[in-house]
């Protein structure tokens, strides 16, 4: 490998999103030195204000697509990218803000604002993959700081990153916890959601909550019977599946068959 | 019999200690997080006593029992696996230093476990393993290190659980191989004790250290009843002596669509199963690309990376996920290891989320089998 090589130029961008996932980045802490040291941080307006013009060969894209504005810039960011990452709910589902997608914005914007007539939303919140290609799309509300140094880690080796979509069951299982539903009649969602948190909320005795959205194979009907039984109703059963990955379209169906 | 001794839990104590005395790290059934699991221990108060569980498809529940037993439950929602096959181990790591790449392999455990409370389904299931990673040409360093070192104390089951089958599979109550020392505990109304029998010579020096009496005839009488009761209590049945001429012959069966329908594709069941071995390996290297490493972790037929090839998951479907699951745990396991994959445990039908019987499976496709053979 030759030492002198001229080390990647990472953009970090944002659309519609709460930034919790670039702060993900600046959470490295002790691989921050390490990232920098790989990487010729180029764009990262969360960090810094130096913008650097021209190409990138890492691009991290944070948010989901809310806007016409967006719609175009979107387009701009893919052609100055070598490699497209999207990380988060927001820019591979749509996000929170995806609620939207089952409702009338213009109807909410009536309520909220005092010009709605200034508000130029699109009528969806959309993945950043439903505008361009993508490379690859990293899960979570937020992202895990330990699976983003992993994906990087990958990027810079040119290997695949380590990031399984199995459930979030197996990760408990991994880690020795006990079952939640099944031991203390908790609903949970981990056996749909896809893996990545390490299972963080079973590990402190919550049910999963799926953030990081649906597993490469949900049987999102089969859990719901089984929530039904621990006493979840329609109404909760639609809403659970719409939180931060409601425009995931396994969840999206989930929740349109159990109500509207 | 002299390899033959009553204890009481005073006695159990001694055990405990004369294990710790011997460097092994002590590992047995607790109460934690809402369920009895295993994990280190101290010592007999460590121990869930009075408390048993009650467990059902996709149901486990803690319960106080009326007695003190000590052992009083079924089996815990780990298995022993946990230490014998961890869910993660480092195989190797590497460190580049210029052109040079330096691989340093994971040194096998020097960690010497003693099992408190093992099941006789359980011995079972370790049996089935070091099939697997002992058995035949390639042997697994590191499994066989955690293996050779473990004490195992055995305990006969006094209590079936709601989804145990282990008298259908042959491998249970009774322990009879496999263990450094059996006990039994009697609670009949007299005193609480534990009948010890040692199955090796090491539990036999062990047992010879311990503040025993001899076991009378009615002590064995005791013994033999509470293994015989448990044997008539079974919480599931499944009749075994066919099931790989039944599960090959029903390959395109239509129950396999049916209960596709029900299975979330989770892998809870693989991962509780005692016998389930299967690994991913996957590689890490650092920002620097100096540092890399190989571990493998569990991982399970359910998942789409089980059968991936450039073209996509073999196995894309829950149909044919399950139904490889379950023919090879029944069927095809006695074909690559000459003995079933099942022990009758009952955890992948008390973990599966959403309660799914193996038992009731077979009975299912026993019931109305195709006519015809099944497809390939």
């Amino acid at each position: 490998m030759a030492a002198v090589r001229r080390k990647p130029r990472l953009a970090v961008w944002k659309f519609a999103s709460c930034d919790g996932c670039q702060l993900t980045l600046l959470d490295c802490e002790d691989e921050l030195l390490a990232v920098a040291e790989a990487l010729d941080i180029a764009y990262f307006p969360e960090a810094t204000r130096a913008a650097v013009k021209g190409c990138y060969d890492l691009s991290l894209v944070e948010g989901s697509i809310t806007t016409t504005h967006d719609a175009e810039r979107i387009q701009d960011v893919r052609r100055r990218s070598r490699a497209l990452i999207t990380i988060g709910a927001c820019a591979t589902s749509g996000g929170i803000q995806a609620l939207r997608n089952f409702a009338d914005v213009r109807e909410y914007a009536q309520v909220v604002y005092a010009r709605p007539d200034y508000i130029h939303s699109l009528a969806t919140s959309t993945a950043i993959a439903d505008h361009v290609p993508v490379d690859f799309e990293l899960r979570g509300c937020p992202i895990n700081k330990r699976q983003l140094v992993e994906v990087i880690s990958a990027f810079l080796v040119g290997r695949r990153p380590v990031t399984p979509a199995h459930s979030v069951c197996i990760e408990c299982k991994l880690r020795g916890n006990v079952c939640v539903t099944v031991a203390h009649g908790t609903p949970c969602l981990g056996p749909v959601t896809h893996a990545g948190c390490d299972a963080i909320c079973p590990s402190y005795d919550r049910g999963c909550y799926g953030c990081y959205g649906p597993m490469e194979s949900p049987n999102a009907p089969a859990l719901s019977a089984k929530l039904g039984e621990l006493g979840m109703g329609q109404r909760d059963l639609t809403r659970i599946y719409r939180t931060f990955n409601a425009g995931s379209p396994a969840f999206r169906k989930e929740s349109e068959r159990n109500g509207p | 019999m002299d390899n033959q001794s009553v204890l009481t839990a005073a006695g159990l104590q001694a055990l405990f200690d004369s294990l710790r005395r011997r460097g092994y790290r002590i590992v047995g059934p607790k109460v934690r997080d809402g369920a009895i699991v295993y994990d280190d221990i101290e010592g007999v108060p460590d121990l869930p006593q009075g408390w048993t569980d009650e467990q059902a498809p996709g149901r486990y529940r803690l319960a106080r029992r009326d007695d003190e037993a000590l052992f009083g439950y079924a089996i815990g929602p780990h298995s022993w696996k946990a230490f014998l096959h961890p869910s993660v181990q480092r195989l190797w790591k590497s460190r580049r230093e210029g052109e040079e790449v330096a691989i340093t392999p994971e040194p096998p455990s020097a960690e010497r476990f003693a099992f408190i409370g093992v099941r006789a389904c359980e011995l079972k299931a370790i049996a089935v393993q070091d099939q697997v990673f002992l058995g035949g040409a390639h042997v697994d360093a590191h499994y066989r290190a955690r293996r050779e070192g473990a004490f195992v104390v055995a305990v006969n089951c006094a209590e079936a659980g709601g989804t145990c089958f282990c008298v259908s599979m042959k491998s249970g109550p009774r322990v009879d191989a496999g263990y450094d020392l059996a006990l039994t505990e009697i609670m009949d109304g007299g005193e609480h004790r534990f009948v010890v029998e040692a199955g090796s010579a090491g539990g036999g020096e062990v047992l010879a250290e311990l503040p025993g009496r001899a076991a009378t005839e009615g002590d064995l009488a005791a013994a033999e009843a509470v293994v015989e009761r448990t044997a008539a209590s079974m919480g599931r049945q499944m009749r075994s002596d066919d099931l790989h001429e039944l599960l090959l012959a029903n390959l395109e069966h239509p129950r396999w669509d049916e209960v596709a329908d029900r299975c979330l594709t989770c892998g809870n069941c693989t991962m509780v199963c005692p016998t389930c071995f299967c690994t991913s390996v996957e590689d890490s290297s650092d920002l620097a690309g100096v540092e890399s490493s190989r571990s493998r972790r569990w991982d399970s037929c359910f998942t789409m990376d089980f059968t991936h090839v450039p073209s996509g998951s073999v196995r894309a479907s829950a149909r044919s996920r399950y139904r490889q699951w379950m023919t090879h745990k029944l069927a095809t396991w006695i074909d690559q290891f000459g003995t079933s994959g099942c022990v009758g445990c009952g955890r992948c039908l008390t973990w599966c989320p959403v309660g799914i019987d193996i038992t009731e499976e077979v009975r299912a496709i026993r019931d109305n089998p195709m006519e015809r053979g099944g497809g390939t």
